[in-house]
């Protein structure tokens, strides 16, 4: 019998000293696998860790791919730390899509200075309609927020899917299920870093993402609100008798992981796509639950989290264009990386022991 | 003290992150230079598996490498979603020195044109759609033909004069594939229908083999296919009726219902626009006919290939045989008037035939033989 008792005092070295281990072990582990596939297991860690990140522009691209997951996993922290289970980030992050797309094609004619703040108001909109179905059905009926929220994320899927084959189809599209193309000031443009030039497609909206999760953790480390979500996560009973209502922290919590997440939404599809398509939201909605758990559940973590995750998306694709390693083997390496992660972090904060049950042990006393 | 070991160290992070940042990005622009042999990449929307699209392709780029041994090096890139990873993957091959990149999926369309603006020297063509520019051109197969022989063996061979038609998305490819079965259909068998179920998906084995069972079940005893899975032919098989493969041969999942598979046979193309790229007479295929391209080839040049025919008789094979080779001699060319729509009024005159342009801009409506209306 296992027994896990969390641990009283975790000193800071050892909460910094656990992702490098867990991240030693993957590299000994994935050089074990690669080795028995017949790839050179040192080249075949270099693309994964060293070559996707090698230039300049690749770190542009490194933090674009790492965007949305950083807004959306940055929202679900304040889900997560007041204990609503919020599943359906994906299409939270669909209906911004579908928000903001909806300002962008009916207004382009409007200025950048107009239509960009509409769209942005937009996206974070249609994120929070979709949210608040499962926090009020939670709120009234006391349905469970994992079911619901995961539900509708096919019925958002399925949603956008049904508009931009039918409604909002461009008519010049030869029947192929695209809008039109945003107008150029729906557009979130590159960056031109000074001295620089353009960082590969890095973009205003990666500026966006990383002052969200500053600001997220301004929120929840020094005011009253990032206490209320504390005390209402850890101890319901305790809040309540502080006066906070849990219904409300209920609905605030989900307001801004689908706010959140319905930002990503337009952020990725006025960055990089341009225009609404059947799918917008390649799972960055249910990866963004594991960048917030890696980030143990604090948003200026979830910058690197968020990170991390996208270098291992890159290095799998990078994998396959240099060593032709197949999608599956990079994806087996990607789920090591991330369960040597979680588990490094469940053994930082747990004490883990052997021992034989009590009833056993009872039983040879008599 | 441990602070100002912190300051320093972060200092000395920033200080080198500028400097490789300022050297570096000179470097970057650089496209890697290859070791002699040319490079080829192509870039897949699935895992290729044993079946369907992507399968073919990969069949092609293996034959390209057999064609030209140590002269030519292809790599890929399996299952890159279409969206904004395709351009950065599409990017990433031009940057490690591909000369050519074939992208292979209609979602590839945009982000193709964008990453060609960005690399002027390198070629891409983009499989199955319209968009061409200086260095992108654009490869198809004429898919329709083998659909018209299809709509001979199963007017030949239906007893039901019921056919299931399995259909991926209403896009002109999709439409054309429709209408030559149905004309190939009414050509041999005047009293046959067919009627069509819209997938919405091009690879769904369950959606297809559930709308197998609908096309079972209402009476039809013979089903075609515009999806992916060899799940449609496997329903079939079961139930005891016939079908049609499609993209690559599917055999092996119904050797008692499949009468034949329309093979897309990727290998030619690929060497034929590797060696003119080689030699330097590689163009985008632009021509007057802006949809198709000039370089949209069928059965006349083995780009689209039909297996042997199968649990058919021998007179409809026979049947069959003889409207193959007349399309690939040029001699049946399928959309030639007179064709009447679905509800009886005629849409190309006698003796007229359909141009490449027309076959995009002007067939949005089913022919004769086709139950229903497009939808959207």
């Amino acid at each position: 019998m296992i027994s896990m008792t969390p641990r009283k005092h975790i000193p800071l070295s050892r909460t910094l000293l656990t992702p490098v281990v867990s991240i030693v072990l993957t590299v000994i582990i994935g050089a074990m696998i690669f080795g028995l596939l017949d790839y050179n297991p040192l080249s075949a860690l270099y693309e994964f860790f060293v070559a996707p990140i090698s230039r300049p522009d690749q770190i542009g691209d490194l933090f674009v791919k790492a965007c949305p997951l950083i807004i959306t996993a940055t929202g679900l922290v304040f889900c997560y730390r007041a204990n609503i289970w919020n599943i359906g980030a994906e299409g939270q992050l669909i209906f911004g899509a579908i928000f903001s797309g909806g300002v962008a094609l009916a207004f382009p004619d409007w200025p950048a200075l107009i239509l960009m703040p509409s769209m942005v108001l937009a996206g974070m909109i249609g994120g929070i309609f979709w949210a608040m179905i499962p926090a009020l059905l939670k709120v009234r009926f006391n349905t469970n927020e994992i079911l619901v929220s995961l539900m509708l994320t096919y019925v958002a899927a399925l949603s956008i899917d049904w508009l931009v084959r039918g409604p909002w189809r461009d008519p010049m599209s030869f029947g192929f299920p695209l809008t039109k193309m945003y107008s150029d000031a729906a557009l979130i443009h590159r960056i031109e870093v000074p001295f620089v030039g353009m960082l590969g497609q890095l973009h205003w909206g990666v500026v966006g993402a990383l002052l969200f999760a500053c600001v997220a953790a301004f929120l929840l480390s020094r005011t009253i609100l990032g206490f209320q979500i504390k005390v209402m996560g850890d101890a319901p009973r305790a809040g309540r008798f502080a006066g906070f209502n849990p219904h409300v922290t209920t609905i605030g919590v989900m307001a801004i992981a689908g706010g959140a997440a319905g930002l990503a939404g337009m952020v990725e599809v006025s960055a990089s796509m341009g225009q609404l398509q059947p799918n917008v939201s390649f799972g960055y909605g249910f990866t963004a639950i594991i960048v917030a758990f890696l980030a143990r559940l604090n948003p200026l973590g979830v910058i690197f989290a968020g990170l991390i995750v996208a270098l291992a998306e890159l290095g799998g694709d990078n994998a396959q264009i240099v060593l032709g390693m197949p999608k599956v083997v990079t994806g087996v390496f990607k789920g090591i990386l991330l369960f040597m992660l979680l588990a490094g972090e469940t053994f930082n904060r747990y004490h883990i022991q052997w021992q034989r049950t009590g009833n056993k042990l009872n039983l040879k006393e008599k | 003290m441990n602070n100002k070991i912190v300051i320093a160290v972060l200092g000395a992070a920033i200080l080198g992150a500028v400097y490789w940042m300022t050297t570096g990005e000179k470097a970057s622009q650089v496209v890697e230079k290859s070791d002699g042999a040319v490079k080829v990449g192509f870039v897949y929307l699935t895992t290729p598996g044993d079946h369907g699209w992507t399968y073919a392709h990969e069949l092609g780029r293996q034959q390209v490498e057999k064609h030209f041994g140590n002269k030519v090096k292809t790599s890929y890139v399996e299952n890159v979603p279409e969206g904004p990873d395709a351009a950065r993957i599409i990017r990433e091959l031009a940057k490690k020195g591909n000369s050519i990149i074939f992208t292979t999926s209609f979602g590839y369309m945009d982000p193709t044109i964008k990453v060609a603006k960005e690399f002027p020297n390198v070629k891409f063509e983009h499989i199955s759609g319209y968009k061409r520019a200086a260095n992108v051109a654009t490869g198809n197969i004429r898919y329709y033909e083998g659909r018209y022989v299809q709509g001979v063996v199963a007017g030949l061979t239906t007893k039901s004069n019921k056919i299931g038609y399995l259909a991926s998305f209403p896009i002109p490819e999709v439409i054309q594939g429709i209408n030559a079965f149905a004309l190939g259909l009414r050509s041999v068998n005047p009293d046959a229908n067919l009627s069509v179920i819209w997938v919405n998906s091009w690879y769904d084995p369950v959606k297809e083999a559930d709308a197998a069972k609908v096309h079972i079940a209402e009476g039809a005893d013979i089903l075609a296919q515009h999806t992916d899975s060899p799940a449609m032919l496997q329903a079939a098989e079961k139930a005891g009726v016939l079908g049609f493969g499609q993209a690559s041969d599917m055999k092996a999942f119904a050797p008692k219902a499949q009468l034949f598979s329309s093979v897309n046979n990727w290998g030619p193309h690929y060497i034929n626009k590797i060696s003119k790229m080689i030699d330097g007479t590689w163009t985008t295929g632009d021509g007057p006919d802006h949809w198709a391209g000039n370089d949209w080839v069928g059965m006349s040049d083995d780009y689209l290939v039909l297996t042997p025919f199968e649990n058919m008789s021998a007179d409809v094979a026979k049947a069959a045989a003889k409207v193959a080779a007349d399309i690939k001699s040029g001699n049946n060319k399928i959309f030639t008037g007179p064709i009447k729509d679905n509800t009886g009024k005629i849409r190309v005159p006698a003796g007229k035939t359909l141009n490449d342009g027309e076959l995009f801009s002007t067939l949005n409506y089913y022919v004769e033989g086709v139950k229903g209306k497009i939808p959207g």
